[in-house]
């Protein structure tokens, strides 16, 4: 059985991600421990907030260091919806502030008029994947299964077409959906939230732990 | 490519069992939170609501309890109303595995009070539950007051000042319900729906008076709801959630379709 660590730093449904791995039949720990993380098959950054509050916690309590070691371990990382965000260079949400800097982009407002759209994107959208996606993140999954549940305001900007696994669109934005750098994975959606597909795409990392 | 609307069957729960009877033929326990939520899962529900309508504090814990049992067995998004007053109860919710918490009378009472929420736990999981009654004469131009207690108190707010107000302190998503509409199945106030809809920039759940599965598509395509919300109608079993999604898709809505909906 594999031990898959979700993440505490203060911020994300951790009990709403450990629930979907449990259910998929994974070993899970919640945990900020250094220890804990380093003995972990797989590594969960959850969240549910604002970016620069989810940095302001990673940096008091010591997890920027942690999570960047493990990745260099070649250890697989996934990031969800805020924790996807935080692995990119910068967001400005609120006020600019710095991410992890793990893939090359920025998090940005959707640039949504507010005559034609609403904010935040909250649905089950449909996402397009990429041949990279294919291959590991959505393997096994048919198209009428791509429907994943959103809720967010704000996007990955700039982000370079080798790390896309997948976009969706939201009133004319190419949004990113799912991003991959080597062992680094992330996901704008929530997975734990997004039904048996989601449950499949977490089993998908599971088995690539 | 147009978003897809959700179908979101809500429950109301007293002491922690599912009460105003939920019919199913194939369900061992119909007042069992979990078993319910199971099926609706499996019919394709795109989000549930629990309303908990529990008349005693102390009773809430019992609440908790509910959300953590659903959570851990179904995993669709969850959002949970009644009772929710201060950023404690926020929290505890949210801790127990709800994803959105739906504020009604605490917001009449304190507006400040969805501000410091939306602050503290983001727009994405503070829903603000509005009860809205017609108040203009048959001929004036349509008027809507906020009531709470069930549509006994008025508050002399105007609905469509009010919600503007809530979108701009940080709601995320206006859960809308006709105390003219709700438990009569005559269809949702699609005008009431309409304004709303044109007022604020966040999703509106369009809720009260649905019987049939044309009052959905109505609610959709002429209240411009993002969302439909219903009870009656599926827990009696007159339709499933999937057979709702079929007729919905029928009309040219982008629905969530599931592999086999019942």
């Amino acid at each position: 059985m594999k031990k898959i660590v979700v993440l505490s730093y203060g911020l994300g449904n951790v009990r709403s991600v450990g629930n979907a791995l449990r259910a998929i039949g994974a070993h899970v720990e919640v945990s900020h421990a250094e220890h804990s993380i380093m003995q972990a098959d797989g590594l969960i950054i959850p969240g549910v907030g604002a970016f620069p509050h989810g940095m302001a916690n990673l940096v008091e309590s010591g997890l920027v260091d942690v999570i960047r070691k493990y990745i260099a371990f070649g250890r697989p990382v996934l990031g969800i919806c805020l924790g996807m965000q935080l692995l990119f260079d910068k967001g400005t949400e609120f006020v600019p502030t710095d991410g992890l800097g793990l893939i090359t982009g920025s998090v940005d407002i959707i640039p949504v008029s507010t005559e034609v759209g609403r904010l935040p994107h909250i649905a089950w959208s449909t996402i397009c994947q990429t041949e990279q996606g294919r291959q590991k993140m959505f393997a096994g999954l048919t198209d009428s299964e791509m429907r994943f549940y959103f809720v967010h305001s704000y996007a990955a900007m700039g982000v370079k077409p080798d790390n896309i696994s997948a976009t969706v669109t939201y009133l004319g934005n190419t949004i990113v959906a799912a991003v991959q750098s080597c062992n680094v994975w992330g996901t704008q959606f929530h997975p734990e939230k997004s039904g048996p597909s989601g449950l499949h795409f977490l089993r998908n990392f599971v088995n690539n732990c | 490519m147009t978003l897809a609307k959700r179908i979101i069957p809500c429950l109301d729960v007293d002491q922690g069992r599912v009460v105003k009877g939920v019919r199913f033929v194939d369900i061992r326990d119909a007042g069992d939170p979990v078993e319910v939520a199971k099926i609706y899962d499996v019919q394709g529900a795109d989000e549930l609501v629990f309303l908990d309508i529990t008349a005693s504090h102390e009773d809430r814990a019992t609440m908790v309890h509910v959300v953590e049992q659903v959570a851990s067995q179904v995993f669709i998004p969850l959002t949970v109303g009644g009772g929710i007053r201060e950023v404690a109860d926020i929290r505890r919710m949210l801790n127990a595995g709800a994803d959105k918490v739906a504020i009604n009378t605490a917001a009449v009472a304190n507006p400040e009070f969805v501000r410091q929420a939306a602050q503290r736990f983001g727009s994405q999981c503070i829903v603000v539950a509005v009860d809205a009654k017609r108040v203009s004469a048959p001929g004036e131009p349509p008027r809507w007051e906020i009531f709470t207690h069930g549509g006994r108190r008025a508050t002399g707010l105007d609905v469509i000042e009010w919600v503007r107000r809530m979108a701009d302190y940080g709601a995320g998503e206006i859960l809308l319900t006709s105390m003219d509409r709700d438990g009569t199945q005559d269809g949702y106030d699609v005008a009431l729906l309409r304004a709303v809809s044109a007022a604020v920039p966040v999703p509106v759940i369009a809720s009260g008076g649905v019987g049939t599965l044309e009052h959905l598509a109505a609610g959709i395509l002429d209240g411009h709801a993002d969302a439909v919300l219903a009870a009656s109608i599926f827990h009696f079993g007159t339709y499933s959630v999937g057979e709702a999604k079929r007729y919905l898709a029928q009309r040219g809505i982008d629905v969530r379709l599931a592999e086999a909906t019942p």
